[in-house]
């Protein structure tokens, strides 16, 4: 009779094992074989904008892999070299940067046969004329020039109009953002 | 030629792997045991931890090839019985992560034995790691050529304009 209590005792508590097991159904991820989207606030790899980069050079300074090259390659060109092998996505250099230009994007599918030739980012950034913020800009045209006060042929003034430039001298537009405008590039 | 035949039509059946930790910060590690977990399972493509490199085919580096840890590391990649795999998982094994130029740490995981494939990440994510097996096995293919792709400022063209523009305004 004891003996039999314990098996039926044994038996229910196996059945609700088996229930418990049930209960939340099928967890694996579908993964490779479905696209799954990393959440909120993942830090993937950084990725450069190009048209937004002034070149300062911030972001080599603060990453912690040094993975940041920086050389110039003639006057007017300058090459971001990204290492994003070493990358620790740490998220340093889009912090730093000054205009926005470096974001962490939502790519972690990074897995590759041959990492250092798939893993570098290289970026040219144009340093433009602009003695103040390395942006390009239209020139003025020589009527313009002629009409600037003081003007001399030897000493044209190679900076953008100021209120295109990126950096603000003026105290009165203290908003910085509203600043660099796109009239400033073309 | 013939090893890359060989792996892909041997080795998808069943992967066995054995993870050589080679001065992680155990951050990698943790990923590689939530891959193995029912949630992401990668025991449904055959792939199983073993505890000796003889019973393996497939070789996880993980961390920087550091001085202690590379013979060691040598003598498990020649433990494991042909045809042969090696993951390097993480920024560490890949490049050498942010100990790239330590007195201590000789670069990543390629310095000492040849990798076949790299899962950049610190860490990677467990899609990251599912990712790159998947890769290997030939489920998937991988995404980051794009990469390599030189990309230029356009400001280059609006700068060249002026020349001729000052001429045709002066026309005017």
């Amino acid at each position: 009779m004891l003996i039999a209590m314990n098996v039926l005792e044994t038996l229910w508590t196996k059945i609700k094992q088996a229930l418990i097991c049930l209960r939340p159904g099928r967890v694996t991820l579908p993964y490779p074989f479905a696209p799954h989207d990393p959440e909120e606030g993942f830090r993937g790899l950084p990725r450069l904008n190009v048209d937004k980069c002034i070149g300062c050079g911030g972001c080599a300074n603060v990453c912690p892999a040094r993975l940041i090259r920086i050389v110039d390659k003639d006057q007017t060109t300058r090459v971001l070299v990204f290492l994003y092998e070493r990358c620790t996505f740490c998220g340093r250099c889009a912090e730093v940067c000054p205009e926005g230009a470096i974001e962490m994007s939502r790519e972690y599918e990074l897995s590759t046969d041959d990492v250092h030739d798939d893993m570098i980012g290289e970026y040219h950034i144009f340093m433009g004329p602009c003695e103040r913020c390395g942006r390009c800009y239209r020139p003025p045209s020589v009527l313009d020039k002629l009409q600037q006060p003081g003007f001399r042929s030897d000493c044209i003034d190679r900076k953008c109009p100021p209120e295109g430039c990126r950096i603000v001298l003026d105290e009165d537009t203290d908003d910085r953002a509203e600043a660099p405008t796109q009239t400033a590039s073309r | 030629m013939i090893r890359d035949w060989l792996c892909k039509k041997i080795l998808p059946r069943a992967l066995w792997v054995y993870h050589v930790n080679c001065g992680a910060c155990n951050g990698c590690d943790i990923e590689v045991l939530d891959t193995l977990t029912p949630y992401y399972d990668a025991e449904r493509f055959g792939i199983k931890l073993v505890g000796s490199p003889r019973h393996a085919d497939v070789l996880l580096v993980s961390g920087p090839m550091t001085r202690q840890a590379a013979p060691a590391a040598r003598r498990a990649y020649e433990a494991v019985p042909d045809p042969k795999f090696v993951f390097a998982i993480g920024s560490c094994a890949t490049g050498g992560g942010m100990w790239h130029d330590t007195y201590n740490v000789l670069g990543g995981a390629d310095q000492v034995i040849p990798v076949d494939f790299y899962v950049p990440g610190c860490p990677p994510r467990p899609e990251a790691i599912l990712h790159g097996v998947a890769t290997a096995l030939g489920l998937t293919s991988k995404e980051v050529h794009a990469l390599r792709a030189i990309q230029e400022c356009d400001a280059v063209e609006s700068c060249e304009l002026p020349e001729d523009e000052w001429l045709t305004q002066e026309l005017d």
